[in-house]
């Protein structure tokens, strides 16, 4: 028997261990942050004029590009649309299928069936849903008597048309997480209330839903990553039109590195969402993590 | 040492077994763009059979890489890497791109026999204006197509009309629209006289009506645009006009993806779309349809579109060579002809209409020709250098137009003062 030796090879060995994990960290996280920062601190190299550093050139010319400013607040719109309304969603899902009513299995799957679809052939579907005089949408309306809209092709309606399919989408992937969280209530907890004479309502707002903050708290923080990264569905249905009404942050980073190959300004927009989602995930963990109980 | 000796006895080796390879058969990956499966691909795949048949020196390497924007970014992101295609099928539109980032080689350079001379002499010149450059070719037509008019034959009826006369002005164009508009009691729309699609990429369209107008939106050279030229300004003027002022096409920005649909559910009872939507058309219209050449405003006209061959500058000079002989078996007028019956593209060299199949199938299906008879009114497709954000500084003035958001001749200036924005460096 070889008793472990204390102090350095300990130490080796727990490098070795963490190694692996270190490894990918750095490979797909750190490095190519690191290397986006960098980049977006030089000019786009072209052939036969090769980088040079240029400053923050990049990122005055991002302060003065509309687009980027149109598709910011795009997104801070979508993102107000879509996150409150599919939590709350998800969450109202979840407490109804976690009742003990006939078909339940039937409608959970109903609910999750948007989430295990691709986006792309949802987008594709959701496209003859809104199309103008045939579409579901519009049989739908035309049944109340309301005129015809063309609801992609006007910048009134096309990004809320959006919201509704990432809606659509996102509540039942949440929902999923909400149900996981309310099958680990404690019945006793149910049946305490109930001797102690306390309502549904009461229970769910003094009992339930403080159990459930944690689970909202992680929900919160996807549901904003999401809202700024899913823009699959954009591609298929608008490419961000009209005239950039539906272009978001990610489709317009896109638009700049692939399709302009201004690779450098799309390196300086990259890290503009990436401090952007940064600060917003650290400022829901300080701000929330306080007012949560774990158990 | 010995270890040493191992690792250059292996380089050797493997040298030489390089060598001797190469000198068997070369291989060339060809990128092509569409999504994996379907009937295009079983297509592809049986030319480069054949063609490896035919040459069993040259192995092909079809590579289906998705759409034309994906197919291009991984032609080029793989260039930068250091390894791209030998050749591939891209959007003639993206010469001046693929041209920038020093991708591509001038088929001059390697087509230099006079067998080769007369084969790039061979092609309709409409389909050259987008292949062309600074006096080097530097790409080769392959699927190319134009804008044409279909019409629904019966909606023609019950409104009273010709059901075989299309329209054939601007002024006839409205007036045939304006009868084919149907309202109900509540004033609502049931079918839109006419529809012109602007999702996407609507500067395509435009340039029907802007070649219509007798005015071109760039120069050759593709550093300069005219898009806030009087006449550029009047075409957007009627496109608007047929929503805004009267009312025979649906408000707003219409979707291209769902037009054909659109058609065949008799919502629009006329509607301008690609040649290749002709398959599509002929299988799916529950009504006898018509395909007509675009109505004239002071001419007739369409741009062109589609992809072209372009071959990699990093590929091997034996690989650009089979490259070459590939792209030449596949332009072949038998090839061609097939290739244009199979898929609706515009076959594209005059003789190909010349072979039987091709007299054949247009003798069935009359309307196939009627995009090769508009070709000598194109024009080239919009490209200039940093295409794709000059374009879409039209795109976002057209939409913004047909939104009613600014007036066409502000939406035009905006667009035209941002092209000028991008565009200066290519001039000095």
């Amino acid at each position: 028997m070889t008793k472990p030796r204390a102090g350095s090879d300990q130490h080796v060995i727990g490098w070795l261990l963490l190694l692996p994990a270190a490894v990918l960290l750095v490979a797909f996280t750190h490095y190519p942050a690191a290397a986006t920062l960098y980049h977006s601190l030089f000019s786009t190299p072209k052939a036969g004029r090769s980088a040079v550093w240029v400053g923050l050139d990049n990122y005055q010319a991002m302060a003065a590009d509309p687009v980027f400013w149109q598709s910011l607040r795009n997104n801070v719109l979508f993102a107000l649309g879509t996150i409150p309304t599919s939590m709350a969603l998800a969450l109202v899902m979840a407490l109804l299928v976690n009742d003990k009513l006939r078909g339940r299995a039937f409608l959970r799957l109903a609910y999750f069936t948007p989430t295990i679809l691709p986006m792309i052939a949802v987008a594709n579907i959701w496209l003859f849903f809104y199309t103008p005089g045939y579409g579901l949408v519009e049989q739908v309306t035309r049944l109340f008597g309301a005129p015809s809209h063309n609801w992609l092709g006007s910048r009134d309606t096309v990004l809320a048309c959006l919201m509704v399919v990432t809606v659509w989408k996102e509540a039942g992937f949440f929902m999923i997480f909400y149900l996981a969280a309310l099958q680990a209530i404690a019945p006793v907890l149910a049946e305490a209330a109930a001797i102690e004479g306390a309502g549904r309502w009461y229970f769910f707002r003094r009992v339930t839903f403080p159990l459930l903050m944690p689970t909202t708290l992680f929900v919160l923080v996807n549901a904003v990553i999401n809202s700024f990264r899913l823009v699959d569905h954009i591609v298929v249905m608008t490419k961000g039109g009209p005239d950039n009404a539906s272009s978001l942050l990610l489709y317009y980073i896109y638009d700049v590195g692939f399709k302009f190959w201004d690779t450098s300004y799309a390196a300086a927009l990259t890290m503009f969402l990436l401090v952007l989602l940064a600060s917003v995930a650290i400022g829901q963990f300080v701000l929330l993590d306080r007012r949560i109980h774990y158990r | 040492m010995t270890l040493t000796k191992l690792a250059s006895a292996l380089t050797l080796l493997s040298g030489l077994w390089a060598g001797a390879t190469a000198a068997q058969t070369t291989e060339i990956t060809f990128y092509y763009p569409i999504a994996v499966g379907g009937p295009i691909t079983k297509i592809i795949d049986g030319y480069a059979e054949q063609f490896v048949k035919e040459n069993p020196s040259i192995r092909v390497k079809p590579i289906y890489a998705g759409t034309y924007q994906e197919t291009i970014v991984k032609a080029l992101t793989a260039n930068k890497s250091g390894e791209p295609p030998v050749t591939a099928i891209l959007l003639s539109t993206d010469m001046f791109t693929l041209i920038d980032e020093d991708a591509i080689v001038p088929w001059e350079e390697l087509a230099k026999s006079a067998d080769d001379q007369a084969w790039m002499k061979s092609f309709f010149p409409a389909f050259m204006k987008n292949s062309q450059t600074g006096g080097k070719t530097w790409g080769i037509p392959f699927q190319r197509s134009t804008i044409v008019l279909y019409w629904n034959k019966e909606a023609f009826k019950e409104a009273g009309l010709d059901p075989n006369k299309p329209p054939a002005t601007w002024a006839e164009q409205v007036e045939i629209a304006r009868k084919l508009t149907k309202r109900d009691g509540g004033g609502n729309v049931t079918q839109w006289g006419i529809q012109v699609p602007s999702s996407g990429f609507p500067y395509w369209l435009f340039q029907g009506f802007t070649t219509q107008n007798d005015v071109l939106l760039m120069n050759d050279a593709g550093n300069q645009t005219y898009y806030d030229k009087p006449a550029v300004i009047e075409a957007l003027q009627y496109w608007v006009d047929l929503s805004q002022k009267h009312k025979v096409m649906a408000p707003g920005v219409i979707e291209w993806g769902t037009t054909p649909k659109d058609f065949f559910e008799r919502k629009t009872a006329m509607m301008w779309t690609t040649t290749g939507n002709l398959t599509n058309v002929r299988n799916n219209a529950k009504f006898e349809f018509g395909v007509a050449m675009l109505p004239a405003g002071k001419r007739r006209g369409s741009p062109t579109g589609g992809g072209n061959f372009y071959i990699f500058k990093k590929a091997s000079a034996a690989q650009q060579q089979a490259a070459v002989k590939f792209a030449k078996w596949m332009t072949s007028p038998e090839r061609a002809a097939q290739w244009g019956i199979d898929t609706g593209y515009v076959a594209v060299r005059p003789d190909a209409w010349q072979t039987p199949a091709m007299k054949k199938y247009v003798a069935d299906f009359t309307v196939a020709a009627v995009a090769r008879d508009q070709l000598q009114y194109a024009v080239a497709e919009l490209s200039t250098h940093e295409n794709q954000r000059v374009t879409k500084a039209l795109n976002d003035g057209l939409q913004a137009a047909l939104t009613g958001a600014k007036s066409p001749a502000q939406a035009l200036k905006d667009a035209q003062a941002e092209a000028e924005r991008i565009l200066r460096p290519y001039r000095r």
